[in-house]
Order: structure tokens, then sequence, then C-alpha cells
């Protein structure tokens, strides 16, 4: 007589300490292994999209903070740049180089979540604070210039809100020379721990095919196997005048596009971003940050979509103006959002832990997928 | 086999290198501060709590139309003439009473979005950060430096010169209409020519 | 012994049978539990580059007693589908399963508890009852994540004491003694009688034994790591996937059981890897009493020696806990079946072999 089996339903729900945010997955399980996974998002919305077009177009930049969170100065970015293509304004050299430095920090200080968070998650509590110790030199960089630490409301359409503070370049510099060590120290307790290694690598591949398919973008494309950084392939702002490398998954420690190597992009982003930022610091020119900015903001009737790279993916803004001062619409493609999609894909097959280290090293943040 | 031997090995040796480095930590002092006794210095561009110094508001209502999430109302009533109502600290003169100037903070996004606006630099973010209340409603700060009597009687009086606008206006008029029909019946009747041009008009 | 002491002291055997009894309990571990909680944050936070209590007391000496306090005035809530007295037995089992395995431990030359001949096999005994309270308090407490924890968590304690009593039965071999205190007063001297580095054994023996012995304590570290639930085994109080296992759904006075009953644990393994290889209460040097001719001494001289250990190794524990990861359930019973058994296998064998020349 054959044995009965059923398959049980696991609620991974909405609070819960390892779901990044307000995330509710059901786990369809077979004993351990899981079968299906259902996300289900929407927590967290809060009619962003809808908002913009009772806002005029400067008032949207605090909107637009607050959908990825934790990566607040590319939102601005990639929205100030969206704008800027459509009313054909062209910024000084020195906004340009200052955006350029913001994002970048905020690119370190993102990837420093995510690991931190990920090595949380795996049950190696001490990088995650040693992460944050590092983050919060990041987030006085910001609050020196700005006053604000985590919801900037700097980047404006045609310049920057404030220049930067006397003593910005000095403490930027103390803070690379401190943080190149604290990385090799990080590698050392986590990266390439033989229980962090048996725990993430051959978990959750991504095949290359697969990733494109669905359109996954940023480090995760990146693990796969695909050397694509809008940042060399698709320009904006002064990245063409820098010399960086782009990381890509190489199956180190496992196959190609496991959990191991979407984890390592992001450690590697996180050196590749500091050469980034030493290379601007030397070529900054001077010069005005609020001369471009125009006094009232009516576009001409028009439509346009730019994209960005966000620390977890490609950022897109959708923005249609009807000639008055409010925006008729404004969309974003959210990375994360697109990254939830091909979420089941990787979690087949696996057990129940794999799921929280799956959903780690995809970095998603809800305030982006359900804005 | 060898395999075997290698895991083991590795899986030794990366204990130790991890063990070392947070033995290492234990001799770093701590980067923390004990916070209620040791507060943080803030730096000079901070966004805490906004202040509106109501001495140099001009109730030019700027700010107002500039916050995304229109926490802040604003009421002004015109000055009657011969009143004077002072001059800002940048020399403008102000015309306006401001009645109501209300901030509801559990609505502020301290986004800094109506300090570029003014005109006279009265509204600014100060450096306090430490004030939840209890009840909501006690976030809702009135800046507005006049007694309650003094803004009823600031409105009473704006409305009693536009009452005696308007009487003098209608007085007037009804005067002009009363000159105009004792004109006509003064005059013989006009041509039709005449007549018919006023009507175009 | 202790026990004759008081006798001869009091006149009355039940008077000092009780106090013998309790006197571990209260004066040394309940303490010790109180302590080691206070140890743990501390300890973790300056790994961590911060503080950790600062406010309770001196540099918060005071945090676990206030905790206890916190947890005492708890409302005790128990779910009403759950099955009542599973529910309430379960912590009482952890408790009384960590706690009774004291009774053999020899703190000093002059006390223990009771001198029976099996301390070992009574300890590896009697340690199997948490396996019995763990299993009851995931089953009893009606939530799906709280069983799978309890089921994690004695597949684990299972498989781990293979590994333990393979070494425990090397040592056996080796010296022919299954009493704790016998093994304690067979490594006397200096610190080159200690097992770990050969013991009782003269000549070519020992230095053949010395590798074999400091794997054979590596392999016991690790398997009552695993049997007391820690980092990296701990998953079934894995916070970031179970939300706390099987003790989700306990409260208050329940939960403080066990919570003392884990550190209360640790420190009786550690002191069963110290007794074992590192010569108990032993003195690496010679005792201070003995050359000064002060005989009463040398028993506190011991229980401060023994206490050392034990809380070094404690400490090292608590060290490994904040550096590592967690296992996944599978590789851990892959690590134990694959690599600890054959290993002990072995060390059983070569050891044997050297005991015969």
């Amino acid at each position: 007589m054959a044995l009965k089996t059923e398959e049980m339903v696991l609620n991974m729900g909405p609070q819960h300490p390892s779901t990044h945010g307000v995330l509710r997955l059901e786990l369809q399980l077979d004993g351990e292994i899981i079968k299906d996974v259902v996300p289900h998002i929407g927590y967290l919305h809060r009619c962003f999209e809808k908002h913009c077009e009772a806002m005029t177009y400067p008032q949207v930049i605090p909107y637009t903070d607050r959908m990825d969170y934790l990566a607040s100065m590319y939102n601005e970015f990639g929205y100030a740049v969206a704008m800027e293509r459509l009313l054909k304004i062209e910024v000084p050299e020195r906004v340009e180089y200052i955006r350029v430095i913001m994002g970048e920090l905020q690119r370190i200080a993102s990837h420093l979540v995510a690991i931190g968070t990920y090595g949380a998650d795996i049950g190696a509590f001490t990088p995650f604070l040693f992460c944050f110790r590092d983050r919060e030199r990041i987030l006085h960089l910001f609050e020196i210039t700005c006053g604000a630490r985590l919801l900037y409301n700097y980047i404006w359409i045609g310049g920057l809100s404030h220049d930067l503070h006397p003593d910005f370049i000095r403490l930027t510099k103390e803070f690379i020379k401190d943080f190149r060590p604290n990385v090799i120290e990080l590698n050392e307790l986590l990266s390439y721990n033989r229980i962090f290694i048996e725990r993430t690598a051959n978990v959750g591949v991504l095949p290359l095919e697969t990733a494109i398919n669905y359109g996954v973008s940023g480090p995760n494309l990146r693990a796969s196997g695909m050397k694509w950084d809008l940042r060399k392939d698709d320009p904006y702002s002064v990245y063409h005048k820098f010399d960086y490398d782009i990381p890509v998954g190489k199956g180190d420690k496992g196959k190609v596009g496991d959990c191991w190597d979407r984890y390592y992009v992001r450690v590697l982003e996180m050196e590749e971003s500091l050469k980034i930022i030493e290379q601007a610091i030397e070529q900054i020119p001077e010069g005005d940050i609020a001369s471009a900015i125009p006094k009232r903001i009516k576009p001409p009737e028009g439509q346009i979509y730019t994209r960005v790279e966000n620390p977890r993916g490609e950022l897109g803004y959708f923005i249609i103006s009807d000639g008055s001062l409010n925006p008729a619409r404004v969309k974003v493609r959210a990375p994360s959002f697109v990254t939830m999609q091909v979420f089941p894909e990787l979690c087949k097959g696996f057990m129940v832990a794999d799921v929280v280290a799956i959903l780690g090293s995809v970095d998603i943040v809800l305030g982006e997928i359900d804005r | 086999m060898r395999d075997y031997i290698y895991n083991f090995w590795q899986g030794l040796y990366t204990i130790l290198v991890g063990m070392k480095v947070t033995l290492r930590h234990v001799f770093i002092p701590a980067v923390t501060i004990q916070y209620p006794s040791v507060k943080p210095q803030m730096p000079e561009r901070e966004r805490n709590r906004l202040y509106v110094n109501m001495d140099d508001c001009i109730g030019c209502d700027q700010c107002a139309r500039a916050c995304p999430v229109n926490c802040i109302e604003i009421e002004t009533v015109k000055s009657i003439p011969g009143e004077d109502l002072g001059t800002t600290s940048n020399g403008k003169k102000k015309a306006l009473w401001v009645t109501t100037f209300n901030i509801d903070f559990a609505k502020c996004c301290y986004c800094q979005l109506c300090v570029f606006p003014c005109p006279t630099e009265c509204i600014y973010m100060t450096d306090v950060y430490e004030f939840s209340e209890f009840q909501r409603e006690s976030l809702l700060y009135d800046f507005v430096t006049l007694l309650p009597e003094e803004r009823i009687q600031k409105k009473k009086n704006y409305e009693e010169l536009q009452a005696k606008k308007e009487a003098e206006k209608i007085a007037a008029a009804k005067k002009a209409a009363e000159e105009k029909a004792a004109a006509q019946a003064n005059k013989p009747a006009e041509p039709k020519p005449d007549n018919k041009e006023e009507n175009k008009q | 012994m202790m026990y004759d002491w008081l006798y001869n002291l009091t006149g009355s055997e039940l008077l000092a049978m009780f106090i013998v009894s309790l006197l571990p309990l209260f004066v040394f571990i309940l303490p010790f539990a109180l302590l080691a909680v206070l140890a743990e944050r501390k300890v973790s936070a300056h790994m961590q580059d911060r503080l950790g209590p600062m406010r309770t007391g001196y540099h918060g000496i005071l945090q676990t007693v206030a905790d206890i306090i916190k947890l005492l005035q708890k409302e005790d809530l128990v779910p009403t589908a759950t099955d009542k007295m599973l529910f309430n037995l379960a912590p009482l089992l952890t408790f009384v399963g960590s706690y009774a395995a004291f009774a053999v431990i020899p703190f000093s030359g002059f006390f223990i508890g009771t001198k029976i001949d099996l301390g070992i096999i009574f300890i590896v005994g009697i340690t199997g009852l948490v396996v019995a309270g763990i299993l009851m308090a995931g089953w009893a407490s009606n939530n799906k994540y709280s069983l799978l924890g309890a089921m994690r968590s004695a597949a684990q304690i299972i498989s781990y004491e293979i590994p333990t009593l393979l070494i425990i039965l090397t040592i056996v071999m080796m010296t022919g003694t299954l009493s704790l205190y016998d093994l304690s007063e067979m490594q006397t001297a200096y610190f080159w009688n200690w097992l770990i580095l050969g013991g009782p054994a003269i000549g070519i023996q020992k230095i053949l034994l010395i590798p074999l012995m400091m794997m054979g304590c590596l392999i016991i570290y690790t398997s009552t790591l695993a049997e007391v639930n820690r980092t990296p085994f701990d998953i079934p109080e894995a916070e970031s996937e179970l939300v706390s296992g099987y003790h989700t759904e306990y409260s208050g006075m329940k939960f403080a059981m066990f919570f003392l009953a884990e550190y209360a644990n640790m420190f009786a393994v550690s002191a069963i890897v110290a007794i074992m290889f590192f010569g108990g209460y032993q003195s690496p040097f010679g005792y201070l009493g003995n050359t000064l001719g002060w005989n009463w001494l040398v028993p506190i001289e011991q229980f401060s020696w023994f206490t050392a250990k034990g809380v070094f190794f404690v400490l090292v524990q608590m060290w490994l806990r904040w550096t590592l990861p967690r296992f996944r359930v599978d590789q851990l019973m892959a690590f134990c079946w694959k690599y600890l058994i054959p290993f002990s296998f072995v060390i059983l064998l070569l050891v044997g072999l050297i005991s015969l020349m």
C-alpha cells in the first residue's frame, strides 16, 4: 500500500525577521523540499505614481526618495536625468561630478546593507554590525552635505540643493582609507568562511538565459556571467570619464549564478565604487551648482523614458508631460519588482532554509516593489 | 579522498581566521555613544524641526505652496491704511496681517522645500529633534504671535473697511446715477444714431 | 570528602546529604547561569565594537537580575489548542536534564556530589532527558514552526551523541575508569600529565598519543557544541528562519527555564571537556597550599582552577557563536555522519593499538 503524503503550505508571513520588508511568501513544501513559491506583495503600496500627478515637478523629488529608501540618491538621480533630458537643459560639470560621488557613496551604503543583512540571515551576526558601522560614516558624509541621513531631497532638477561642505573631501578621503582594510576583514570573516560557502554555493542558481528572458538586471545579472552595466553600456552623466571595471560572477565556489556569486559581485562592486569616487575627487571642477535650476518647471508636451543603474539593477523613469506644472504620468520601472518575478524559479527544488538564503542574495527592497 | 581532506582542512582554517578577526575586535574601543547622557554633535545644515520667525513673515504663501504634503496652513488679512506693521529684517515693509500659520509636524516630511522660496528667510530648520508628544493633536504648531482676540479684531477691521468701501462705492454709484438722470432730464431727446452707437457699445 | 566533613559537623546524615546536593545548584550553577547571560552579551558587544548593557548596575552587572525579574512578572501564556500537560512539563524536563548532570562532576578534590563509579555514563544518560523535553515543547506548542524546530533538534542531538560517546570510549579505554573523580585524580602533578598531552603513559606511547588526543578533544568539543544547540549548530533556535524554534510559544518563567538550562548545559559540557582532557581541577604547576604547608588552601585552589577552565571553554563557545554562520540541517547531519564519526572511529582504533603497546 503506497504511503499517502500531502503537500504542506507554509506561510512566511508579512511579519518575519528575514523577509526584507513586508513580503508574504507562500511556500508549498513536500517535506523540506519546495515545490512552489507564491510571493504576495502590496503591503507597502503608497500610491506613489498617482501622487506624483498632483505634485509639481520639484515636489516629486521627496517622493522618489521614499521608493527605494536604501538608495535614495539614485532614485533622485534617475528622476533628475529624466527631467533634464525632457527639458533639454545642460547642468554644470561640477554638478555632474558631485552627483556621481553621491551616487557611488550611496551604492556602497546600499551594498553594505545587503551584505550585512545577508550575513545576519545566514546566522553570522557580527559582519552585520561591522557593515553598519561603516555605513554610519557614509551617512555622516551625507548628513553634513544636505542635512539628512536617509531621505535626502538633494539632487534637484537642473542642479543640487546645497554645495559640498568644506570638510567633505577630507572626510571622504579618510573614509576611503579606512574602508579598504574593512573590506578585506569582511572577506576573511564572511565571504571565504567554509560554512558560509556551504550555505550559499550551488544554491539558487540563475542561468544566464533565464535571467535575460525575465529582464533581470544589475548585480543579479552580472553574477550570472553577463558583463552588462548601464554606466558603461548606456552612459549618462559623466561616467564615461572614469576608469573602472565591471565585476562578473565566475562560479568560483560553485556554479555560475549561485547565491555566493551574487553576494561576491556586490563585495567587488564596492571596491569599484571606491575607485570611481577617488577619481571623481581628483577631477572635480569648480563651478556654481544652482545656475541651471529653472525658476518654474513647465516642460513642453512629450514623454521620455530614461534608465540608470540603481544598486539593485536598472531603474527606469517614464514621464509623460502635458505642458502643465504637474506631470501627467510618472511610471517607475523598479528592478526589485522584476527580480521578484524570477524568485519562484530560483527556489524550486531547494529546502526551506535555502529560501532565506536566496531571498537575501537577490537583495530586494519592498519600497521599490510596491511603490 | 583528496577532496575530503581538503574540505576538512579548509573548514578548520577559515574558522580559525574568522576567530582571529573577532578576537582582534574585542580590543578595539567601542564606536557607539551612550545616547541620553551623551548627545551627538549635529552638523550645521541638518534638517530637524522647523521654526518660523513671525516678525519677518510677510505672508507671501510661497512656503505653503512649495510643501509637497500640504502641512503648512496660512491665512492672511489685509491691513487697513494707516496701520504700521513694521518692516522685516531685510528692509521690506509688511502689508499683511498673518492670522493663521499652522504647521502640522505629523505630516511634515522634513524635506526643506519650504525654506528655499522664503524671501525673508524667516522659516528655517532648527536642531531640535526630540519633540515627541503623547497626542497627535499636540503636533499641530501655531506660530502666529497675535492673541486670538487680536486676530478676530484684525479681521473685523478689514471687513469693516471693506464694508465701508462698499457702502461708499454704492453711495458714489447712486450719486452718479442720480446726476446722470438729472443731466438726462435737462437735455432734450437725442437723435437716433447716437442711441445706435450706444447700443453697439 | 565534603559529605563526611558535613556529617561530622552536623551529626545528621539527612542534613549533610541535603546540603551536599543543593550546594552545587545554588552556590555555583545558578549564579553562573546569571553571569553567563551577562557575559554573553558583553562579549558579543565587544566583538562587535559596541558596549552592551551599561545602565543596570555598574557597566550592566545587574542586567540578568533585571531580566529574571521581568520574566517572573510576565503573564504565563498557554495557547488554547495545546496539550496542556506536555506544554507545562517540557521546560521542567529540559531544566532537570541539564542540572542533574552536575551531581557527578568533581568541583575539587574535596567536593563531589555523589561518587559513583559510572560518572560519564550517568551524564550521557541524563542529558538525554533534554531531547525528550525539546520534543515535548515542539509538539505541544501546536505550531508548525515549533514542530519543525523540535524535530531538527532531536535529530541533531541524537546524531551528535555518537561522536561524543566514541571519544568518551577512547578515554575510558586508555585510562580504564568511568568515574570522573578517578579521571581527575589520574592527572595529578604537572600539566604534562594531562590527558591531552598523553596522560600518565610514558615514552613513545605518549608522543604518539598527543596528536590523537588533540584531535579527539576537538571532536568532542564540536559534538558537545551541537548537543547544547549553539551556533554554528543552532538550527532549533534559528532566529531568522523559525522565529525561535521550539520555544516560540513560551513566555515568562518557562522561557527562563529553557534559557537558564541552555547556559547550565554549556558549563556542563565545558566541564566534561576540561575534566577529560585538561586535568579537571588539577593545577598545571602544583599547589600554593602544598608549598606553604596550608592544607586547607588546596581544595580552594582546585576549585578555582576548575572554574577557570570551565569558564574559558564557555568563553570559547561564545566566541564561536559570534563568528560563525549557521549550518543547514542536511549539512549538519552530513558533517556528523561523514566527518566526525569516521574520525572518531579511526581515533578509537589507533588509541586502542597504542595502548596495547
